[in-house]
């Protein structure tokens, strides 16, 4: 077993036999690797493809390193398999967590072709060159293809770390560039196969009346109508979780039927009495005041620069303001949906699955087996946006497999998902600053309060853990005399998880628009007054001589927090958007997985308080850059993504119940209600790649809600902006 | 008994009259191309031609099928060079990927009744179909792509 950071190149740790979870390839080279006698090379896919488009831009990088020709490279999903070290498709880590690793896969391969392609010739190695699926001699002119070395290379020792030489940028074929997407034939006919669509024989299908109420349980059910509608075969209980609930099943009563439609239409002829239990009570209006009053008082200090009560007590000019986020669902547009079957003391299930081995995990725990005893398929992920790192759904099919026998579908219905998410946190914000003659701020305070996702995992849990406090709210990177950030204790009510960008979300919220009043109050241009408080360029360490600042999970020293990138991004996206020639603009900027952010949002609304977003322009440092087009395909969504944040969004709750249903009462953005042009704008560097995947979508929202109050005066504290009439 | 053309083919169907087309298209005939995303007719995931014309496969009951030909993204085009098809791929439009059976379906009724879309014919055309992942802009201009139009 090896961790994520072992950087398992397996083909020095692991036996060069390849395990069931591999290629059945003639010769395996590694854990992620398998080339056959007709050269065919086949490529492991470990991440889950959720659109990121991770499942092209991983092996892309094994093929380039291989000196392979990507139209003779196949690629093939993982099982879940701890030997992958970490498949966990979530924190935007795939590409800086296995860029190096993926490099070495193929560079070690290729030293054993080379190595191959010398004895065969009885010429030194150092002669032999491996490019485009052959290997070439220099001094002869010989050449010969990967498969016909596919013996002599298995015979190869394999290389130790130290022996390995990794090809120049200079000789980047893929890496830089770009190849089509494996899967883009099978997305655009219909074929690409999706939890949803995955089938295994003798399969029956279950819909789930779950508990209306989080820890809810079943008191009595009266099944009599459900039995009688055509098609249904059984009804089966579910327990309710024992907290922590994590990715446990929350309970409930299954119908299970011969297609998915009997098994819902059964599902509505069931009477169930529940008990509902303490969480009955929450209540979304109330529990925000609670929130925003908890936010007034003094908490846990999180970081302290200067003293800002002694500054405060000075007197001067004072700006507060409270800012508000509501909870959020993440509806990808499949709901979660897997197939399960447990026979023989043994499960196999496919699933739209972030992460296959914390599936295996949970549905052993489920079942009471082993996780070698849970054999994990990972589909293709009708989008994921964190809901699907967790496997609830998966543990449904299973146990309900168990207890019927047979392989078990379950398909959560749009209404289900609303319901019964894993939501993005709801926050109240408190700011406060006192600013000096010339407008610039000599004491800030940042108060933050929302119910954490440790209350997933366990209850009782009340503040922010480091990971969430690191995103975005202890390192706020201006240099302000008297600076202090505080977090204050909520309880969760409903389940709690990330969702794309995490803690981002509200806290770039409140400090890129706190920031904004702030430049209006001084009659400054905020960007120059964004650019002044960020200072000189220089390496900010959040907690110097503390702790360690999180940084999600990478050391300051090999990925500094460098004002410096943080600033050209700014300036670049000046320069790009035509800032200063309109009034309807926009900006924030923020530093989220290592990325740094600015955006430039344009925005109409019209006289019935209508609002247009016609442009938007993103300037992005995430470093090296692997694959450009999906780069920009991952801002250009992440706009959109945090448009329906800014604009749409919102999750209430009373007596407990989760208010919203569906896309009618929880809306996210349509075309038209879409920046129609994104701009991505990525700014050229050498550094390690950092993440794509969720960084554009933090300073949407403040962006947008910068621009409203740019263009018509009205300032938006709470999100979403339809909350507030504009006109 | 139903009878009902799928991508050319005679079917009959013998369940419930109330079953919506998609599920007999997703679960019965195995088409799982066309997605299920709502139920409602609130995203578009199931958007098929009903007699040419672009429908929401999830609210339309079998009964309300019969005698009608249904294309769906399986048959919109054979091997799947559809011009919408090929723009979608000269785009890269997809992400995750499982909304764009609905969008091409709907973006081909749409070229189909109005051969050179405007912005807002697009808009009005595409509301109905979400996607989450937001690759509407690329939506947009495979559009145009395929149309002839400049982007």
């Amino acid at each position: 077993m090896f961790g994520a950071g072992a950087l398992v190149l397996g083909s020095q740790i692991l036996p060069v036999r390849a395990k069931a979870s591999t290629t059945n390839a003639a010769w395996s080279p590694s854990l992620f690797l398998g080339v056959d006698t007709d050269g065919t090379v086949t490529i492991i896919a470990h991440r889950s493809e959720m659109g990121t488009g991770i499942r092209t831009s991983l092996p892309m990088v094994v093929a380039d390193e291989l000196g392979a020709d990507w139209n003779r490279v196949k690629v093939q999903q993982a099982l879940g398999d701890e030997s992958f070290g970490s498949q966990d498709t979530d924190g935007s880590c795939s590409i800086r967590d296995f860029y190096d690793q993926m490099r070495e896969v193929g560079a070690s391969a290729r030293l054993m072709l080379e190595r191959a392609a010398a004895s065969k010739w009885s010429v030194p190695a150092s002669e032999c060159k491996a490019v485009n699926h052959a290997v070439s001699h220099a001094g002869s002119g010989r050449s010969v293809g990967f498969g016909e070395l596919v013996a002599l290379a298995a015979a190869q020792p394999v290389p130790r770390k130290e022996e390995l030489h990794l090809i120049s940028p200079a000789e980047f074929r893929y890496i830089g560039k770009g190849v089509p997407l494996v899967d883009l034939e099978a997305l655009t006919t219909g074929k690409g196969m999706f939890a949803m669509d995955a089938r295994m024989p003798g399969m029956v299908f279950a819909s789930i009346e779950r508990p209306p109420v989080l820890g809810g349980k079943v008191n009595s059910v009266d099944d009599s109508g459900a039995r009688k509608v055509t098609g249904v075969s059984g009804i089966v209980s579910i327990p309710t979780f024992k907290p922590p609930h994590g990715f446990q099943p929350l309970g409930g009563v299954a119908v299970i039927a011969d297609n998915t439609w009997s098994a819902m239409q059964g599902r509505r002829k069931l009477k169930i009495d529940w008990d509902l239990g303490p969480n009955a009570a929450f209540d979304s209006v109330s529990f925000r005041k609670a929130m925003v009053e908890t936010s007034h008082a003094p908490q846990k200090v999180l970081r302290d620069v200067g003293n800002v009560d002694q500054e405060f007590a000075k007197g001067g000019k004072v700006i507060e303001a409270d800012y508000y986020t509501p909870l959020l669902a993440h509806v990808p547009m499949e709901p979660p949906a897997a197939v399960a079957e447990f026979k023989d003391g043994k499960c196999v299930v496919y699933a739209a699955t972030q992460s296959p081995v914390d599936l295996q995990n949970s549905v052993a725990a489920g079942l009471g087996i082993d996780k070698k005893d849970v054999t994990c398929h990972v589909t293709l992920l009708g989008g994921g946006f964190g809901r699907k790192s967790k496997p609830d759904f998966a543990v449904e099919a299973a146990m309900l497999s168990k207890t019927v026998g047979k392989p078990v579908k379950v398909v959560w219905s749009r209404e289900d998902d609303v319901r019964f998410d894993y939501y993005h946190s709801t926050a109240a914000m408190y700011m406060k600053a006192q600013l000096d003659h010339s407008g610039k701020p000599t004491a800030w305070l940042q108060r933050s309060v929302f119910p954490p996702i440790g209350s997933t995992f366990a209850p009782n849990t009340t503040y922010g853990d480091e990971g969430e406090m690191a995103m975005g709210w202890t390192d706020v990177p201006f240099e302000i005399p008297n600076h202090r950030a505080e977090n204050g204790p909520a309880e969760a009510h409903v389940r709690i998880g990330w969702l794309r960008s995490v803690a981002n979300v509200y806290h770039a919220f409140a400090v890129q628009s706190f920031v904004n009043e702030l430049a209006t109050a001084a009659g400054r241009d905020p960007i120059d007054y964004f650019l002044e408080l960020l200072g000189e360029p220089r390496k900010f360490d959040p907690h110097p001589g503390g702790k360690p600042f999180g940084n999600y999970g990478k050391s300051l020293e090999n990925y500094p927090w460098d004002t410096g990138r943080l600033r050209r991004v700014v300036e670049t996206v000046r320069d790009q958007s035509g800032w200063g020639k309109k009034k309807t603009l926009g900006f924030a900027a923020h530093r989220s997985f290592l990325t740094y952010v600015a955006v430039v949002a344009e925005v109409d609304v019209n006289d019935r308080g209508q609002v247009r977003i016609p442009r938007v322009h993103m300037a992005i440092d995430c470093g090296q850059v692997i694959h450009p087009d999906r780069v920009k395909a991952q801002f250009e969504g992440a706009a959109v993504f945090g448009t329906s944040i800014a604009m749409l969004g919102e999750i209430t709750a009373s007596d407990g119940r989760v208010k919203q249903s569906n896309f009618d009462s929880y809306p996210v953005a349509r075309i038209h209600e879409s920046p129609i042009e994104t701009h991505v704008h990525i700014v050229a560097s050498n550094e390690p790649p950092t993440g794509v995947g969720e960084p554009g979508v933090p300073p949407m929202a403040p962006a947008i809600c910068n621009a409203i109050f740019a263009g018509t005066g009205t300032r938006i504290r709470e999100l979403p902006v339809k909350k507030t009439k504009l006109v | 008994m139903i009878r009902v053309e799928v991508n050319g083919e005679e079917r009959q169907f013998e369940g419930d009259p109330d079953m919506p087309l998609l599920w007999y298209l997703h679960d019965l005939l195995e088409l799982t191309g066309t997605k299920f995303g709502c139920g409602m007719g609130l995203c578009g995931a199931c958007t098929v031609h009903l007699d040419g014309a672009a429908t929401r496969s999830c609210t339309i009951p079998m009964k309300r099928a019969e005698g009608k030909s249904v294309v769906t993204i399986e048959g919109l085009h054979i091997p799947g060079d559809h011009p919408v098809q090929q723009a979608w791929r000269e785009m890269n439009v997809p992400q995750c990927g499982y909304c764009q059976s609905g969008q091409i379906m709907q973006a081909a009724a749409l070229l189909r009744d109005k051969p050179k879309p405007t912005d807002a014919d697009i808009d009005e055309a595409m509301q109905g179909n979400i996607c989450r992942c937001g690759t509407y802009q690329r939506i947009r201009a495979a559009i145009k792509s395929a149309a002839g139009v400049r982007a």
